[in-house]
This record gives structure tokens, sequence and C-alpha cells, in this order.
């Protein structure tokens, strides 16, 4: 097929690329908008600028590692109950 | 007032199903839900279809706002489900799925225990037979576990009706206040519906297993019933705020660990239920209508996520990540509106996710709860990664498989054109789904600047979380040990360790007792007369003066004799004059 043989966008080289700038550019604006909100902070720990982008870095981060610890001793193979 | 019963509607139209063949079945299959569903909006607040039964009464249709928006979706998501069915031409999956939801319906509408009870056991039977239609060796297996789970959980349901009746005198399923035996066994055959750990194994065991149509119809109403019964029966019990925020963690711990996509969409059922515990365990108006209404945006968002990947195993047969990928480029309506699904349930703004979780973790807010607010937040975070993500980047896109299969079929492009619409009208216009909400309530804007802008940082850096951390996730072909273990291992386990040491056991006495003991018991007292005899002869023989090897044919001979039983006259009257001997000298 002629389409088979193309690349596809997410296969070009450098695309990829710019993916990742995208979202870091992404990230950055999220981070840059709240100079320009009014946030009332519920806990004393939300005051920090850029809690909750804080907050899914650091607690996604933790999870993924949890899941990976966790996973040594959980994970079997496909077949373990047959 | 119209006094048909939505959930019996259903019911008898799957009695009438085996009458109706071919095309016009599917048709009617998907009539039966919209007119349920116009039923219940013509129902009238109040109580009906009351009947006694050994001196109660028990009250099949409860009408009130609560249970008027679980009828709404319940019948709403049947609707889309059976469009998305449409192919289907297995008449047991149908009827299954008619009475489990019909049931669904008739605990939701129950308006004493009794009646709760009936529907709830019918419901758990009927679920059954949409992992069983798979016809699968896992899928047998794996039924077979469900119903036994829910057989214990319906009897812990039972045992404390049973209590709670004999105690108060009373049938009526309203909010419990006391904290005793009676209701916490309630509690426990409730949670064993709602899935939270460790009576939720069943759930990401069984679910995988079922069809392509019955994954998506078992993702609303069992967990979704469980719900409804804790906002109307346990409102404010703190212990369900502990039990939801475990689930909520513990979904996406296991939605990161599994491989199979159907699987992680199992886990993230609990994790998201956990949301909605925690909501009834807040127990404030604010807490137990954002409950319902994230009930509600679920069922709709999780049937999305369910129907696309049913799309996916239909048409290449496969649901593993690590033998999926790059399916964008031949399934792209799939891939879009599975994407919507992941969206929402990240509640990603725009989407019904958005505009009803929110609910919930402000009233948590509102309760000053500090660690209630910090874990719904982290799980929210961790929903972006688990099913937002985790779920379309390795079935759509990650590794091309070189898969081809095709756009899948129209009927279930068009019940997820459906869902995926609702999906952002409820985002973006909530009005209508807070209008039915149970509890009087101040209007509610989920919407501000501010709000819009903290939940896009938390997900947009878990998103960068994900593709930083992505060595790390790269999935293995394998699968994530959870508490049903314990019986599917557990059992085994036990059998050989009891065979170890009874069997064991068995062959220490078999080797001492019957083989060592008996074995030499037997032998002496075949031997003791020859040897008794040979003894006392023996210095008759040396005094005859037979040679050593004489003496030795003759013991041979005597042994010979005794064995055999022919001895001569002789020896014997010897013997007895010896033994008269020995007696009459002792």
């Amino acid at each position: 097929m002629q389409g088979e043989k193309e690349k596809d966008y997410f296969e070009r080289p450098g695309n990829i690329k710019k993916l990742w700038i995208a979202l870091y550019v992404v990230c950055a604006l999220t981070i840059v908008f709240e100079l320009f909100i009014d946030r009332t902070p519920h806990f004393g720990i939300d005051r920090i600028f850029g809690f909750y982008a804080l907050l899914g870095f650091v607690s996604c981060a933790i999870l993924i590692i949890i899941a990976k610890v966790i996973g040594f001793i959980l994970k079997k193979n496909e077949d373990y109950y047959d | 007032m119209i006094n048909i019963h939505p959930g019996w509607l259903l019911i008898a139209g799957a009695l009438l199903l085996p009458l109706i063949g071919g095309k016009a079945r599917n048709w009617f299959v998907i009539f039966l839900p919209a007119a349920a569903l116009y039923i219940i909006s013509q129902l009238q607040p109040g109580m009906s279809l009351q009947y006694h039964f050994f001196g109660y009464e028990l009250t099949f249709l409860r009408v009130d706002r609560l249970s008027k928006i679980f009828g709404y979706i319940f019948t709403l998501n049947a609707f889309a489900a059976f469009i998305y069915a449409f192919y289907v031409k297995d008449s047991t999956q149908h009827m299954a799925a008619l009475f489990y939801i019909g049931s669904a319906l008739g605990s939701v509408f129950a308006g004493d225990l009794v009646s709760l009870y009936f529907h709830w056991e019918v419901m758990a039977i009927a679920s059954t037979f949409l992992i069983l239609s798979r016809r699968t060796k896992k899928a047998m297996g794996a039924g077979l576990r469900y119903i036994l789970m829910h057989i214990f959980g319906g009897l812990c349901l039972l045992a404390g009706i049973v209590l709670y009746i004999s105690k108060t005198g009373s049938i009526d399923f309203n909010a419990m206040t006391e904290r005793t035996a009676a209701t916490y066994l309630i509690l426990v055959g409730i949670l064993v519906n709602a899935a939270a750990p460790p009576l939720s194994a069943w759930l990401s065991d069984a679910y995988p297993e079922a069809t392509v149509t019955g994954g998506v119809i078992l993702s609303a109403y069992t967990t979704k019933t469980a719900v409804y019964t804790l906002i109307r029966g346990f409102p404010g019990w703190e212990i369900l705020i502990v039990v939801g925020c475990i689930m909520t963690i513990y979904g996406i711990i296991y939605a990161l660990l599994e491989n199979d996509m159907r699987r992680i969409l199992a886990y993230s059922i609990i994790n998201q239920v956990g949301f909605m515990v925690t909501g009834v365990g807040i127990g404030t108006v604010m807490s137990l209508n954002g409950a319902a209404a994230h009930a509600f945006a679920h069922i709709i968002y999780k049937a999305l996520l369910w129907m696309s990947a049913g799309s996916v195993l239909y048409m290449t047969g496969k649901s593993k990540c690590t033998e999926l990928g790059g399916l964008y480029k031949t399934m792209p309506w799939t891939m879009i509106f599975g994407t919507i699904g992941a969206l929402a349930i990240s509640s990603f703004p725009g989407t019904s996710g958005f505009t009803t979780k929110t609910l919930i973790i402000e009233s948590s807010v509102h309760q000053h709860l500090f660690w209630v607010w910090m874990v719904l937040e982290i799980a929210s975070a961790g929903v972006f990664l688990h099913a937002g993500i985790k779920f379309p980047y390795f079935v759509f896109f990650a590794k091309d498989r070189g898969l081809r299969p095709g756009e899948t079929n129209r009927s279930m492009l068009v019940a997820m054109a459906f869902m995926a619409f609702l999906c952002i009208f409820l985002g973006l216009f909530p009005g209508p789904l807070y209008d039915i909400l149970p509890f009087e309530m101040e209007h509610y804007h989920a919407y501000s600047f501010a709000h819009v802008t903290t939940q896009l940082q938390l997900l947009m850096l878990s998103a960068l979380v994900f593709f930083l951390f992505l060595p790390l996730l790269k999935r293995t072909d394998t699968i994530a040990i959870d508490t049903d273990w314990i019986y599917r291992r557990g059992g085994a386990f036990f059998y050989s360790v009891v065979d170890r040491v009874l069997n064991g056991f068995n062959e220490v006495v078999e080797r001492l007792v019957v083989k060592g003991l008996v074995r030499s018991i037997v032998n002496f007292s075949q031997l003791a007369p020859a040897l008794v005899l040979s003894a006392l002869i023996y210095p008759y023989w040396v005094i005859s003066g037979f040679d050593k090897k004489e003496r030795a044919q003759r013991k041979e001979e005597l042994y010979r004799d005794i064995n055999t039983g022919a001895m001569s006259v002789g020896l014997i009257s010897i013997s007895v004059l010896l033994y008269l001997g020995i007696l009459f000298i002792f």
C-alpha cells in the first residue's frame, strides 16, 4: 500500500522532538497562568506558588516508583494461575 | 400516574426475547431501555407497588430524586450499550443483560430491605452469564470465582438484613444511624459489590474475561448500584472515607502494573468508585450530590472506554498492551472516542469528569479534611497517568505492532459517538445534570479561571511525568497478583501444605507401624515355634553327635516342616514332653 510506505506523523524524525517541546511549553504555560489568577488557598500548604504542578509531578513520580517496586513482588507470568 | 416498574419492564422484555428473531431482536432491546427511561421521567415521587408479605409491606417502587437519577443513567447507559451490541446475535447475552440491568433498576427503586435483597441476588446471577458467554476456559473460571464472591457478599447482606429486621422490627431501608453488627454486616455486603479492597479482586478478575459487550454493560451496574445503596443507607459513615481513599490509590497502583487493557480499565473502576465512596463518607449535601453526579458521569465515560477497548478486542482479538499499539492508523475514530473517554475520566476541563468530581473534592475542603483532600488530589493526578494517558498511549500509539484491523463496525461507532458527545456536553453544560441531583443545593459553578488553571497544572505535569518515566512503565507480559490469590493459589497452597503434612504423617506411620512393627510381629509369630523348637532340640543334636553340617541341614528341615505344618509325630511328642518338663521345673 502507498500509505504504508510513507512515514506517519508520529514516525517522522523530528516530530517526536516537537511534541516534547510542546509538552514542556504547555506545562510552563499552566504555571505562568498562575501569576494571573487570584487563588484562595484552602490549607497552609497550597499557598506555595505552583503547588498543583508540584503535586502532580511529585505524586505521579512517587506512584510510578511505588508501582515499580511492588511490581517486583506482585508481577507474575501470564500463566501463573494455570 | 404511571405505575409500571422500569426494571420489571426490562425483565419482562428479557422473557419475551426468545420469541423474537433476527434484527428485530436487536431493535427490541434498544427500544426497551428507551421506554424505561421515558417511564422513569414520568414517575411521580412516592411509594407504590406495595405488597404484603409475611406481615411486612414490601415496596417495589420508591420514587424520589435519588432513585430517579440512578434510574436515568442506568437506562440511558443501557440504551447506548444495546446500540453498541447491535451486531450481537447471541440471545443469551441480551437476556442476561436485560435481567441484569432490570434487577439493578429493581435494587435502586426498592423501598425496603427485602425487595432490595431480592433484586441484588438476581443481579449477581444474571451478570455471571455475561462473563460465561465468552465461552473460554478463563472466562468459565473467572465466572465461577465471580459468583462465589457475590454469594459471599449476598450472605453478609442477608445476615445483616435478618439481624436488622429482628432487632428493629422494620424492613424500611433508609439512612442507617445505629452502628451495630447488623448494619456493619449490611455494609460489608454492599462493599463487596462496590469492589472495596480486599473484597475487590472479583472485578479485575472477571470483567476483563467478559464478552466485548458484556464488559461494557458490567462496568456500569454492580458497583454503581452499591454506590446508590451507600448514599441511601450509609451517608456520613466516616469509615467510608478511609475505604474510599484506599480504593482511589489501590486502583491506580494496580492499573499501572497491568498489561491487559481491559484489566487497566477494571482497576480504574475501583479508583473511580473510591471517589464516590469517599463522597458518601463525607456525608454533606454537596459530597452526596457529588457522589451521585460522579456516578452519573462515570457510567458514561467508563462505558465509552470499555466500548473503545471492546472495539479493539473485537477487531484484533487482542487485549494486551504488549501486543497492541499503532492502531491510530487504522482505527482513528475508535482512538478519538477512546481518548475523549480517557480525558473525561481524568476530569480534564471541558469534560464531564471535571464538572462532577470537583463537587466531591471541594466538599472535602469545606469540611477541612486535609488528608482526604490530599489523597483525592493525588489520585486525580494518578488517574490521568493510568487511564488518561496509559490506556490510549499503549493501545493506539506506542509501538506499531503491524496490526491493520480497519475501523470497527458502524453500530459500535454510533454508540461511542453518542457517549463521547455526552461526556463533552456534560462537561460544558453541567446544568441539566446539576438540576436532577438528589439533594437541594445552591447553584454550583464548576468553572473558574483559577480552578481550570490549577487542574491543568496537575494534569499536564502528570503527563510530563508519564513520558519522562516511560522506560519505567514499559509493559511486560505479566499479570499482577491481587487478593484473589487467596482463593486461586491460596487454595492450592493450603491443599499442598495439608497434603504434605497429613500424607507425610501417613507415610511415616506406614513405614514404622504397618511395614515395621506389624511385619516384625508377623515374622516373629511365624518363626517363633521354629526358633523355640530348634533352640530346645539343639542340645539333643549335639548330644547325638551330629556334626555342624548335619545340624544345619536338620535345622533347615525343621523350619520347612513347621512352615508347612508337616511335622513328624515323634518331634511333636518330644516337644510336648520338653514343654511339660519346662513347666514342671519352673
